[in-house]
C-alpha cells in the first residue's frame, strides 16, 4: 500500500454503473479504492478480507439493505466511516442511517463534486 | 396529493437527475393521461413498484442509444446490455426514491427490476391509468411512467 494512503475505501452498491462511477470519481488524494459489494451480504465479507476504513453505502439493495449493513459494519468496527448514498430522499431515511452508525448521507443524484465534498467531509470531520 | 402535484415531483426529478449525472439538461414534454392504459415501451424499461401509503409503478423507459451516450457521459466505457440495463434501473430506482422527499417516508420502494425490449404492456394497479412524462436529451426521447393508486 502507497505510504500516502489514509484511508482504504469499499463502494457497496447493487448497481455496477454506479459502483464503477464512485471509483472513477472519487479523487481525494490519501484515499484509496480497494472493492465494491453488491449488496449488504457481500459487504460484510469483503470488509472482514479487504478491511476498508472509509465505506459509500446504498440502502435499497438485494439479500441484505444498507440500513441493516451499516449497523452490523459499525458494531464490528465503530471506526469505520461509511457515507450513506440513496435515492430515498426523505429526511426520516437520512435521520435512520445516522442513528444506526453511519457518518453522512448523500442523495441521487449526485455530481462528482458533491461526492467529493461528501467524503472530504467523512474524513476530516 | 394532486395529479398536477405528483407530476411536478417527478418532472423535478427527471430534471436534476440529468443536471447532476449527465451534466446536460433534460426537458420535459407536456405530461398526459395515457387514455389506452398501455403507454408504449422503448428498447429497455426500467420498473419500479410501489407500496405503502401509495401503490403502483414507476416505470422510465428508453431507446439504447440515448442509454449508451448517458453512459459514455458518465466516462463509463462499458456500453453493453447488463450497464444499459443497470442504468434504466437505477434511473427509475432514484426518480422513484427522490419522489419520497414529497410523499413521505411511507412511500416504500422495490428494487428495480428491467424488460428488454418491447415485450408487451407494463402491470398497471386496477382502475388506473398512467401519467407519461415525456422526456427529451440531446436527440433522444424518453418516457416517465408514473401509475400511482390515490
Amino acid at each position: 500500500m502507497n505510504a500516502e494512503v489514509m484511508h482504504r475505501l469499499m463502494v457497496v452498491d447493487d448497481s455496477n454503473v454506479i459502483r464503477r462511477r464512485i471509483e472513477r470519481a472519487h479523487d481525494l488524494p490519501g484515499i484509496e479504492f480497494v472493492g465494491a459489494a453488491r449488496n449488504g451480504v457481500e459487504a460484510l465479507e469483503m470488509h472482514a478480507r479487504l478491511k476498508p476504513t472509509l465505506v459509500t453505502m446504498d440502502l435499497t439493495m438485494p439479500e441484505m439493505d444498507g440500513a441493516e449493513c451499516v449497523e452490523k459494519l459499525v458494531a464490528r468496527d465503530p471506526e469505520l466511516r461509511i457515507l450513506v448514498i440513496s435515492a430515498l430522499a426523505d429526511k426520516l431515511t437520512a435521520i435512520e442511517a445516522i442513528e444506526k452508525g453511519a457518518s453522512g448521507f448523500l442523495c441521487k443524484p449526485f455530481t462528482d463534486r458533491q461526492l467529493n465534498d461528501a467524503l472530504r467531509k467523512l474524513i476530516t470531520g | 396529493m394532486a395529479l398536477e402535484s405528483d407530476v411536478a415531483v417527478f418532472v423535478d426529478g427527471v430534471l436534476r437527475y440529468f443536471q447532476n449525472t449527465v451534466q446536460q439538461a433534460a426537458e420535459c414534454g407536456t405530461p398526459y393521461l395515457a387514455m389506452d392504459a398501455d403507454p408504449e415501451t422503448s428498447d429497455y424499461t426500467g420498473i419500479i413498484r410501489i407500496d405503502g401509503r401509495r401503490e403502483g409503478m414507476v416505470a422510465f423507459t428508453a431507446p439504447k442509444s440515448m442509454l449508451s451516450v448517458m453512459l459514455m457521459r458518465m466516462q463509463e466505457t462499458d456500453m453493453g446490455h447488463d450497464n444499459l440495463c443497470d442504468l434504466v434501473g437505477e434511473i427509475a430506482n432514484t426518480l422513484s426514491g427522490n419522489a419520497r422527499r414529497d410523499f413521505g417516508a411511507q412511500f416504500n420502494i422495490s428494487v428495480p427490476t428491467v424488460v428488454f425490449g418491447r415485450s408487451g404492456p407494463l402491470q398497471y394497479p386496477d382502475s388506473t391509468r398512467p401519467i407519461v412524462i415525456p422526456i427529451h436529451w440531446r436527440n433522444y426521447n424518453a418516457r416517465l411512467i408514473v401509475c400511482l393508486k390515490d
